[in-house]
């Protein structure tokens, strides 16, 4: 499994599926977020593997 | 099993840490780390925001991109300085965001940066002074009010030749499309990278980050390690613009560059003149008794009045008219 964090949120997730349908598969717009492993930005065609921690930041703001 | 070889960066073929569709580019972090204060640089050539000799006040909230913009400004050798607006917001969000700009202007070398708090310098913070607003004028605006006066007082005192802010295309595009869904003629005849002065007290507003997508601001400030405030102001929470700004995302996931389109291809119909926009009568501008800006209403513009009524006695007197 994966897990996906944004905010104080957490999804579980199959592994091997990309950040990108992972995210979208958390019901949100891989617009609206970058995507961070290990501390590093990983870009959304990244492969997730099994015991990831991917960390969501989002980016859009109010202003 | 199918072995991917993963997206890899256009210049140099390691792991790429960022993919732009809108500009068919995928960057690994060096390269994303030069392509940013590059492009940030052609914008302000190409809008002619300010020259490399001019001074430039940079307005900083501890947010991703008024540091970001700090921070590429340096970079790309301007003579900045940071300013901090203090507006005492409380939950811990104006002590943080101060917190978030003093560790960033430590952080490279001591950063020249001045700091005006709103409730020392006036007697009142952006709270207190909505409170105690008679007409129950929105926080928010009370706010955009006292920040404007504020730019344009230290641009002038301190004879800076533009103000530079870190709006992003996304806030841009954001703003373009509540205009046009409303038609206000008015803001979208002055919607543009560049506000020249149009009096010595009011400052040029320029707008470096115009072309930069707010995801690549954020990938930005993440990549170079800037420590910024994430959480939102309290008060623009639940702000419109979060709406516009996902109503276009949709747009640009069907459509990638279809932000970037929006906002350039509007800039240059207005630029050739294929749309335009009534010239704003000529309304005689008078000098604020007080502080000198200009003013259309009376004597005194309308930051001072706001404190000249009874119930912000409280408040005064303000240092800044003591002069
Ligand atoms: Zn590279
Ligand atoms: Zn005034």
């Amino acid at each position: 499994m994966v897990k996906l964090i944004l905010r104080d949120k957490t999804w579980e997730l199959p592994a091997g599926m990309t950040v990108r349908d992972a995210i979208k598969k958390a019901g949100l717009d891989p617009h609206a977020v970058l995507a961070m492993r290990d501390g590093k930005l990983i870009n959304e065609e990244t492969l997730t593997r099994p015991g990831d921690v991917i960390t969501l930041i989002s980016v859009i703001s109010g202003g | 099993m199918s072995v991917r070889r993963g997206m890899r960066c256009r210049k140099c073929g390691a792991p790429a840490v960022i993919n732009m569709p809108q500009h068919k580019l995928a960057l690994c972090e060096e390269h994303y780390l030069e392509w940013v204060p590059a492009r940030v640089g052609q914008t302000i050539k190409r809008f002619r925001m300010f020259r490399p000799e001019d001074k430039v006040l940079v307005a900083v909230s501890g947010g991703k991109d008024s540091l970001a913009l700090w921070d590429i400004l340096h970079r790309l050798g301007y003579a900045v300085e940071g300013l901090y607006i203090d507006l005492g917001i409380g939950g811990g969000y104006s002590a943080q965001s101060k917190e978030k700009v003093q560790a960033f202007a430590e952080t490279r070398g001591g950063l020249p940066f001045r700091v005006v708090d709103v409730r020392e310098t006036y007697g009142c913070s952006i709270p207190e002074l909505a409170q105690r607003s008679r007409r129950g004028a929105k926080t928010c605006s009370l706010c955009g009010l006292v920040k404007r006066h504020i730019m344009n007082r230290i641009a002038y005192e301190g004879g800076f030749a533009a103000i530079a802010t870190g709006h992003n295309l996304d806030d841009e595009a954001a703003v373009l499309m509540q205009n046009t869904l409303h038609w206000q003629a008015g803001y979208l005849g002055r919607q543009a990278p560049v506000l020249p002065s149009t009096h010595p007290h009011l400052a040029r507003k320029v707008k470096p980050l115009c072309l930069m997508y707010e995801r690549e601001m954020a990938a930005y400030s993440l990549v170079r390690g800037i420590n910024y405030i994430y959480d939102e102001c309290p008060y623009s929470v639940g702000a419109k613009t979060i709406f516009y700004k996902e109503l276009l995302n949709q747009l640009e996931g069907r459509s990638p560059g279809a932000k970037l389109h929006f906002y350039l291809s509007f800039l240059k119909a207005k630029e050739e003149g294929t749309i335009r926009f009534m010239e704003e009568e000529e309304v005689q501008m008078q000098n604020c008794r007080r502080c000198g800006q200009p003013t259309t209403a009376g004597d005194l513009c309308a930051f001072c009045r706001l404190w000249e009524r009874p119930e912000m006695a409280v408040c005064g007197p303000a240092e800044e008219f003591e002069a």
